[in-house]
């Protein structure tokens, strides 16, 4: 099969080990968000023996496997064959989520900065942030953190130079071009806009993360009032 | 099924087993016993499976009461145990009678000690696995460390008496932990700088402070990345040594995050990985290359030996 730019073949990388990258091109893109999303999928479907976890990423999947019971260069060959079948499975119909977010205020300590390096108000800023559908290339960093992409151009802003040291469950904030919800308190240097009664995981819940890898994700703006009543439901 | 009280908790004590991979595509990182070795022998002295649940105590232990007695291992570190008045060595089994306290204190040598029950620590498991996750305050005990006055509860095993066990003085010398981490070259080695790459291996790198199960933070000669922008994440392995802008290593431990942006010169081996387990605040660690068909070899004889390893009557 012939190869152009648009498309190029995967790239096979040792991580450890114990573990192998594949990477889908070098760039963030819908199009290696598919890809990644497709070997999960099969991935999923057909485990492949010996294979332990796989971390998925924008546009890479960290594959973990048991190096007593196999070698990269035998890993890599299954890969290749499941990469091959993948490209021509379909991808069901996207979700579409919707996640209420109060802004603004003490649950968006960085919305008026944010704001303001962009020459905008704190609502143009809101408008901005919630106008667009967000995809969820994967779930990372921690159980139930979904990365969000992209942000408008016109809100893309670098992290903190110096991450919080606790930012609180529920917090929505922006990185770069991405945007995301953090599941539970962490610590953590994206710029917080505003937050979300929301609960993003849960263990007496199927499934466990109110968003999965592929999802479309709005954000609505709730008044303080909304984020109570929702948040004692 | 019998109770373990907690009179206190130690340091930073956490139900541990050998913990949950598969659900990295939840951002949900395995989690599971620091030091995997210990806690694989500390069960097999009480006749448990290699898996199950115990107690993972840091730094400084804790004391237990077994109302009911219980079958009990100490493995990995010596914390200085005593049962009543009798020091307890740890690689051994042993009988607590219904009524007695075990103590244990600081450590006298590595970082953790388990302590392995018959039966094991019986706790809903989340994810098929008992290990606490604390950064999520998932699993173990409602995914926190152990308080004062928290009664655990232990399994039961089937089957016919148990004999007791000890592990060979030979086999506690291979054991102690390598402070030589054996590294194999991390995806974006070639992104370093000469001179970073040489410091990485020449220098020694001290564990600072302010590790834990996410990370060891490594306090040493600062690494930098030629490529000095952030890179795109993504998937990062167990042991993945990075390097954020700083220039500070930081080996990602059992708890780590799933995935990650910063570039990653190295990652310890999976034969060693029992060993990060043990390293304490200010201990001095340096690391060696290896091939990854060393790191495999090193992996396979390693198993050998666990596998082929006979414990004796104490």
């Amino acid at each position: 099969m012939a190869s152009d730019e648009e498309t190029p073949g995967p790239r096979f990388q040792p991580a450890s080990d114990q573990s192998l990258l594949v990477y889908f091109g070098e760039r963030i893109s819908l199009d290696a968000h598919r890809q990644v999303l497709r070997l999960l999928r099969l991935l999923e479907q057909r485990p492949i023996g010996g294979v332990i976890n796989v971390h998925p990423a924008y546009c890479s999947l960290l594959v973990v496997f048991d190096a007593l019971r196999m070698e990269h260069h035998e890993l890599e060959a299954v890969l290749r064959r499941y990469i091959l079948e993948a490209a021509d499975a379909p991808i069901p119909e996207p979700r579409e989520v919707e996640v209420p977010v109060c802004y603004g205020g003490e649950f968006g300590p960085d919305l008026e900065e944010v704001a303001a390096w962009h020459g905008l108000t704190p609502a143009q800023a809101i408008e901005c942030h919630s106008a667009a559908t967000y995809t969820v290339y994967f779930l990372g960093f921690v159980p139930g953190f979904a990365y969000l992409g992209e942000v408008s151009p016109e809100l893309v802003t670098p992290r903190l130079p110096a991450p919080r040291r606790r930012v609180p469950a529920g917090s929505v904030g922006i990185a770069g071009s991405q945007t995301g919800v953090y599941p539970v308190a962490t610590p953590g240097g994206w710029r917080l806009l505003g937050r979300t009664p929301s609960r993003m995981f849960r263990l007496d819940r199927t499934p466990m993360s109110l968003l999965a890898i592929g999802d479309q994700v709005r954000f609505t703006p709730i008044s303080r009032d909304r984020f109570a009543q929702l948040e004692r439901a | 099924m019998s109770v373990i009280r907690v009179l206190a908790p130690g340091l930073f004590t956490t139900v541990q087993d050998l913990g949950r991979p598969g659900f990295g595509s939840l951002g949900v990182s395995a989690s599971g016993a620091a030091d995997p070795i210990a806690l694989r022998l500390g069960n097999r002295l009480v006749g448990n499976p290699e898996g199950a649940a115990a107690l993972e105590m840091t730094l400084l232990g804790g004391t237990f009461e077994f109302p009911e007695g219980a079958v009990i291992a100490l493995g990995g570190s010596d914390f200085g145990a005593a049962l009543g008045n009798a020091q307890v060595l740890p690689w051994l089994s042993l009988d607590v009678s219904p009524g007695q306290t075990l103590t244990l204190g600081p450590t006298r040598s590595g970082a953790r000690c388990y302590l392995c029950v018959r039966g094991g620590i019986a706790v809903k498991p989340f994810l098929g696995s008992a290990s606490t996750h604390l950064l999520s305050g998932l699993g173990g005990v409602e995914g926190r460390p152990l308080r004062k006055g928290d009664v655990l509860e232990t399994g039961g095993i089937p089957g016919a008496a148990f004999r007791k066990r000890a592990l060979v003085a030979e086999a506690q010398e291979r054991l102690v932990p390598r402070k030589r981490l054996r590294v194999t070259r991390g995806p974006q080695y070639d992104a370093f700088a000469e001179v970073s790459r040489h410091a990485f291996y020449a220098h020694i790198y001290r564990v600072a402070e302010e590790s834990n199960r996410m990370g060891l933070r490594l306090e040493g000669p600062p690494l930098l990345a030629e490529s000095s922008g952030e890179m795109i994440t993504e998937g990062v392995s167990l042991g993945a040594v990075q390097v954020p802008p700083g220039g500070r290593p930081i080996i990602l431990f059992v708890e780590q995050q799933t995935t990650g942006g910063y570039p990653k010169i190295a990652n310890v081996i999976a034969a060693d990985l029992p060993s990060l387990g043990q390293l304490r605040p200010r201990d001095e660690v340096q690391f060696e290359p290896v091939t990854i068909d060393e790191a495999r070899a090193v992996l396979a004889e390693q198993e050998r030996w666990l596998a082929s390893l006979e414990l004796m009557e104490p």
